[in-house]
């Protein structure tokens, strides 16, 4: 039986690595033809990477992906070469269509339940800092800064799940009209948001611009960093395992240029936030958008200092862009 | 039972029927709430329209023709009934012109003198009764009071609700009072005051204006103007719609009638508008439409004399009867 | 209790006698009609405009001076309800408003931005006094160019225009608590082209909170109606403003075109119609212009069967007639329960004989004056359709001047979601009514619409106030009431009603940069 004769495969073993194989950093046994003398390293199972949506993991309904590399540093179970859906027209059409349907609940719930369920994402990311790490130095952060990164993302969460019960008392205001009425304004969550996320941070990014359109009841669909979709969709499993209802958190992987003006156009989405680097694809999501008078905000890169900040990377600023205001009066008497 | 005079006997609002135990219903009963922020502006919108030149004169003319003068004190005497009587059929002798007021409105122990005061005039005599004003005797009592004054000649009996049992919530009391009232006037006009300045808010007057109507009122009336506030231009509006969704229900017409606190030709006006605008032309009557009120027609004097000639004039140049 | 109607073993016959007796009085009852003829006609009583003097002529107001177009253009404004002419405008190009643009800038620079906030108060708070001590003046040609019944002019656009300016002064030297204590400051230089329905409270509106934040303004004012923005400049004139921080620049659509576009322009308001809307925020896109919209409406009035009816119909011709219905967010759905629709539209009904469409000086009239030959054509357009589409017309019986552009308050019953009349912004007299049976039809069909500025609630009853509100997809929700405005209080659409707020201390971030 397998096991019986069981030993380490080095690659000293046969002096090279075999292709799809586990290779030296985990070690492990090797399983052991029956019939066979030769030690044969163990063939790995490679993930299959795919989009988050309605709660599910799913492929590109076109079929189609693109590639992303290690960077060859650390430990990456992963064949070199890793395919990725590459999200079409229709993925954003099904993503905002799931995000459209989750949004009533979403904004139903109560914010301290809300907070909650940020809480326990937190919790979740925490568990899994090691691997969120080595993900991301695996998609080309260096290690130092990948710390950093996993640490601020963890405490960016932790951030938006206090602030969920928070904004109302922040930005709502009693209305001291001049009359008999009593009138009140309230925030109130404006729908689905599209969230195109930054190139880099790549994991620190996609949170810190997805949490604040959450915490507040609106359902995003965001496009993930093309440079590092792979992080993406890891945090997407921690999505998954949080208790974050399907539909809530879309992530897309895909081009931004193919994305974002999609997006722009898609009359159910009610807001954008998009950190593009192109000047003129933020000229043309902003265009784009003025059909359904979208609430687009268009950002340039920053720096991961800007992102790591306390005071810049996060806050009520972040969070007021997809709010309405509802202004409501009542008469008082008798 | 019989069906009351104003014909809501069988289908009053909001569909309870009054056939066979009076107010035994009344438990039922539930009228619209009033939004009284609402009802406070649409009456002070109405007060500004501008009512100007002839519209001023006809409308000035039209509220002396509507007034129930009144004295109701207890220190009335012969001599000042008589005196008050004489100034209603002919308001001022310098200007023929002018209409006699609608009625006066005496205690009942004066119904016989003014009774005589008016003869050979076209003014009723109106006369409180069910113990004016508080109400707080036993039925009996209070219906004698209305028997009396209507043999004593009263045109019109001017009687109050319990206000006690409408607040208690014993509405059955309130419509089996003034059903019986109703009877006792036999062919007098009946007059329900609400005392609506004791009631407590807009959604009771409503509710106490519906009762009234369905037991058998012909008028219902705001105040006795022994409470303040008595009228008001909003309670007012409220006590027309009531009678507007009467209206609508059965096709009979129940009078209103301000009174108490209504004591300037400015006032008088903004009251007709709203009953012009609110129920229309059919009710710009005396005979559904009156003001209680003493101080009042003095000043409308003031004011049709100042339009007549075209200066302001002095309070000394009326009659102060 | 002994009820006999309620007995079980009652006879059917006489249950089916009694139900007769109901439909027969119903039948004879539906018939009764309130009469409001001619039994005390009320005598004209307008408000005289003898001593308003207007010039012939209006200069463009550019850094503090009154000056001629660079075009040597001018258009006539007219009065809708006489089709006289008033005055002669300026028509200002691009030229002009670079001109406007840079005394704005000018100001911004060299007084207004370093201004302390204390010091740019006691200026806007001169300007709310003036309009106060000038209110009737205002008021009389408010009613003269727009057409608008000068009942409403007087108690609502002028006392607002003025409370407005009162309001934000106050906000000038608290700005820095405004937010949190998040840093703020001015944006530079606002371009703001308004609408021609609230000519003088809009610009307020605008001027307001962005002089006390320390920007400073060009204003475009509405082609029918650029009268009283002009003497709000002579009100800011004699009110000794630094030249150039309040430029007023009148013309049509392209001279509002070029004001948007100005590269100098940091910041965009735009009031008016969502089509126009779209293309501004089309224009900008790029241009890192910080853009606020205040667009079309088509408002549900939403009116359960447990309101209180009477002060449904007020709400409801407040909701749609003010103003002759040119109101953006205008109650120009009623949704009614069904079980109550009926008596409803027989109170409407006989409320609208009340109405008093007319001479918008006088001050009993209730209707004025359409605000242009345009507008009236597009209403007329509109009602065709709904006509065509098989509703129900009714309008009320005015008699309708011979001169000028007037329209009857109107409405529609028997309209379906789907006619243009229950989807398109008619911006005029025009109600469409439509019944709903619960609650939660009655917040879909509310919902069912790209606008989303404003909604009405009645109902007698608290917790359905609360639950409809939070689900109706609008700005302003006005619950047992309509139409109020209040400088206090944010004001501003969901969805293609536009975004950002006007009023209250959210309106204020629409003028500076929260850091």
């Amino acid at each position: 039986m397998a096991g019986e004769k069981t030993k380490t495969a080095t690659r000293e073993d046969d002096g090279t690595t075999l292709p799809g194989t586990a290779g030296l950093p985990r070690g492990g046994p090797i399983a052991r033809h029956a019939d066979s003398e030769a030690p044969v390293p163990r063939v790995t199972v490679n993930k299959a990477y795919k989009m988050y949506v309605g709660g599910a993991f799913v492929r590109s309904e076109s079929g189609r992906y693109f590639q992303v590399r290690g960077s060859a540093v650390g430990h990456d179970p992963d064949p070199p070469t890793v395919n990725v859906p590459r999200a079409s027209r229709k993925d954003v059409r099904d993503a905002v269509l799931v995000a459209h349907n989750a949004k009533v609940g979403w904004a139903a719930r109560t914010p301290f339940n809300r907070g909650q369920i940020l809480y326990r994402l937190a919790e979740v990311l925490e568990s899994r800092s090691s691997e969120l790490e080595a993900s991301l130095v695996r998609g080309g952060t260096d290690g130092d800064e990948a710390a950093a990164e996993v640490d601020a993302a963890i405490d960016r969460a932790v951030f938006y799940a206090g602030m969920a019960d928070k904004v109302s008392a922040l930005v709502a205001t009693h209305n001291p009209v001049s009359g008999p009425h009593f009138g009140f304004s309230i925030p109130e969550p404006m729908g689905v948001i599209g969230v195109i996320a930054p190139e880099k941070p790549t994991l620190l990014g996609l949170l810190s611009t997805v949490l604040p359109v959450v915490t507040t009841g609106n359902t995003a669909v965001a496009l993930a960093s093309e440079l590092d979709p792979r992080t993406a969709i890891l945090f997407c499993e921690c999505l998954a395992t949080s208790d974050f209802p399907g539909g809530v958190i879309n992530v897309l992987t895909g081009h931004p240029f193919e994305v974002a003006p999609i997006m722009a156009k898609h009359r159910e989405v009610t807001g954008i936030d998009a950190w593009l680097s192109d000047a003129e694809l933020r000229t043309q999501v902003e265009r784009l958008s003025a059909d359904s008078v979208k609430r687009t905000k268009t950002h340039a890169p920053r720096d991961l200092e800007f992102w790591l900040g306390e005071r810049q990377g996060q806050g009520i600023g972040w969070v007021e862009p997809f709010l309405e205001t509802k202004t409501v009066w009542h008469p008082v008497g008798l | 039972m019989e069906q009351h005079e104003n014909g809501n006997g069988h289908i009053a609002p909001h569909g309870f029927t009054t056939t066979a135990s009076r107010g035994a219903r009344m438990p039922l009963f539930s009228p619209p709430a009033v939004n009284a922020v609402a009802v406070e502006e649409r009456a002070a919108s109405l007060a500004k329209r501008s009512i100007k030149k002839g519209a001023k004169v006809a409308g000035l003319k039209l509220a002396i023709s509507m007034m129930d003068l009144t004295t109701l004190e207890g220190k009335d005497t012969a001599g000042k009934v008589r005196q008050m009587c004489r100034k209603a059929v002919t308001p001022m002798d310098s200007d023929p012109t002018l209409p006699s007021c609608a009625a006066v409105c005496v205690y009942p122990n004066f119904v016989t003198i003014a009774k005589a005061a008016l003869e050979g005039s076209a003014v009723k005599v109106a006369s409180v009764a069910t113990a004016f004003p508080s109400g707080q005797s036993p039925l009996p009592v209070k219906l004698d009071d209305v028997r009396r004054a209507v043999e004593f000649g009263a045109d019109e009996i001017d009687m109050v609700i319990d206000r006690g049992a409408m607040l208690s919530g014993d509405y059955a009391k309130v419509f089996d009072e003034i059903a019986a009232t109703k009877e006792a006037c036999g062919p007098a006009h009946l007059k329900v005051i609400l005392e609506t300045g004791e009631l407590g808010s807009y959604d009771v007057v409503r509710k106490a204006s519906d009762l009234a109507i369905a037991a058998g009122a012909d008028f219902i009336k705001t105040s006795t103007g022994k409470i303040q506030p008595a009228a008001t231009p909003p309670v007012t509006l409220v006590m027309l719609e009531a009678i507007r969704d009467h209206f609508y229900q059965t096709g009979v017409r129940i009078g209103m009638k301000p009174a108490g606190g209504v004591r300037t030709a400015k006032q008088a006006l903004h009251y007709l508008v709203i009953v012009k605008e609110t129920l229309g032309d059919a009710w710009l009557t005396p005979d559904l439409f009156r003001f209680g009120a003493s101080a009042l027609l003095n000043d409308v004097l003031m004011q049709l004399e100042k339009e007549r000639t075209g200066n302001y004039q002095a309070s000394e140049d009326f009659s102060k009867d | 209790m002994t009820d006999p109607d309620r007995t079980a073993d009652r006879p059917s016959a006489d249950l089916v006698k009694r139900e007769t007796a109901v439909e027969k009085a119903r039948q004879k009852t539906a018939a009764l009609a309130l009469e409001f003829g001619k039994a005390w006609e009320y005598a004209p009583a307008p408000e005289t405009p003898d001593h308003i003097k207007l010039e012939e002529r209006y200069q463009l107001f550019i850094g503090g001076k009154w000056m001629p177009p660079k075009s040597g253009k001018y258009f006539d404004t007219v009065s809708p309800s006489t089709e006289q002419t008033l005055a002669q405008v300026a028509e200002g190009n691009a030229e002009d408003v670079d001109r406007a643009v840079k005394a704005a800038r000018h100001a911004y620079d060299k007084y207004w931005g370093k201004m302390r906030g204390a010091e740019r108060a006691k200026y806007v708070f001169r300007i709310a006094r003036a309009l106060q001590e000038k209110a009737r003046e205002l008021a009389i040609v408010e009613t003269m160019d727009g057409g608008k019944p000068i009942k409403e002019s007087r108690d609502v656009d002028i006392p607002l225009a003025s409370a407005h300016f009162f309001y934000n002064a106050g906000w000038a030297d608290k700005l820095d608590y405004a937010f949190h204590g998040r840093k703020v400051r001015p944006l530079g230089v606002a371009g703001q082209v308004i609408p021609w329905n609230f000519p003088l409270l809009m610009a307020a509106w605008k001027i307001a909170p962005a002089i006390a934040c320390g920007n400073t303004v060009v204003l475009k004012p509405a082609e029918t109606t650029p009268l009283t923005a002009l003497l709000l400049a002579q009100i800011i004139e004699e009110a000794e403003l630094p030249p150039g921080v309040v430029n007023i620049v009148t013309g049509a659509g392209e001279t509002g075109a070029a004001l948007v576009a100005h590269p100098d322009v940091n910041k965009v308001a735009f009031t008016g119609s969502t089509d126009v809307g779209k293309k501004i925020q089309r224009a900008l896109a790029g241009s890192g212009k910080r853009l606020t919209l205040e667009l079309g409406g088509k408002a549900a009035n939403i009116v359960f069967a447990d309101a209180p009816l009477d002060q449904a119909v007020e709400g409801i011709v407040g909701g749609i007639y003010f103003n002759q219905g040119h109101v953006c967010c205008a109650g120009s759905r009623l949704l009614v329960e069904e079980s109550v629709h009926d008596i409803l539209v027989r109170k409407l009904k006989d409320r609208m004989a009340t109405l008093r469409l007319g001479d918008p000086l006088d001050k009993n009239t209730d209707v004025g004056a359409i605000n242009s030959r345009a507008q009236l054509e597009r209403i007329k357009e509109l009602v065709l359709s709904g006509e065509r589409e098989g509703a129900e017309r009714f309008s009320a019986p005015c008699e309708l001047p011979g001169k000028g552009f007037w329209f009857p308050p109107t409405f529609f019953t028997n309209a379906s979601q789907s006619c243009r009349i229950a989807r398109e912004e008619i911006f005029g007299p025009v109600l469409t009514i439509m019944t709903f049976r619960t609650p939660d039809e009655a917040i879909e069909k509310a919902n069912n619409t790209m606008y989303g500025l404003s909604a009405g609630i009645w109902t007698d009853k608290g917790s359905k106030i609360f639950h409809v509100a939070t689900r109706l997809q609008a700005g302003v929700i006005w619950a047992n009431t309509y139409n109020k405005f209040d400088p206090s209080s944010p004001f501003g659409g969901y969805k293609e009603s536009g975004f950002g707020r006007e009023g209250g201390r959210q309106g204020l971030a629409a003028y500076l940069e929260v850091q």
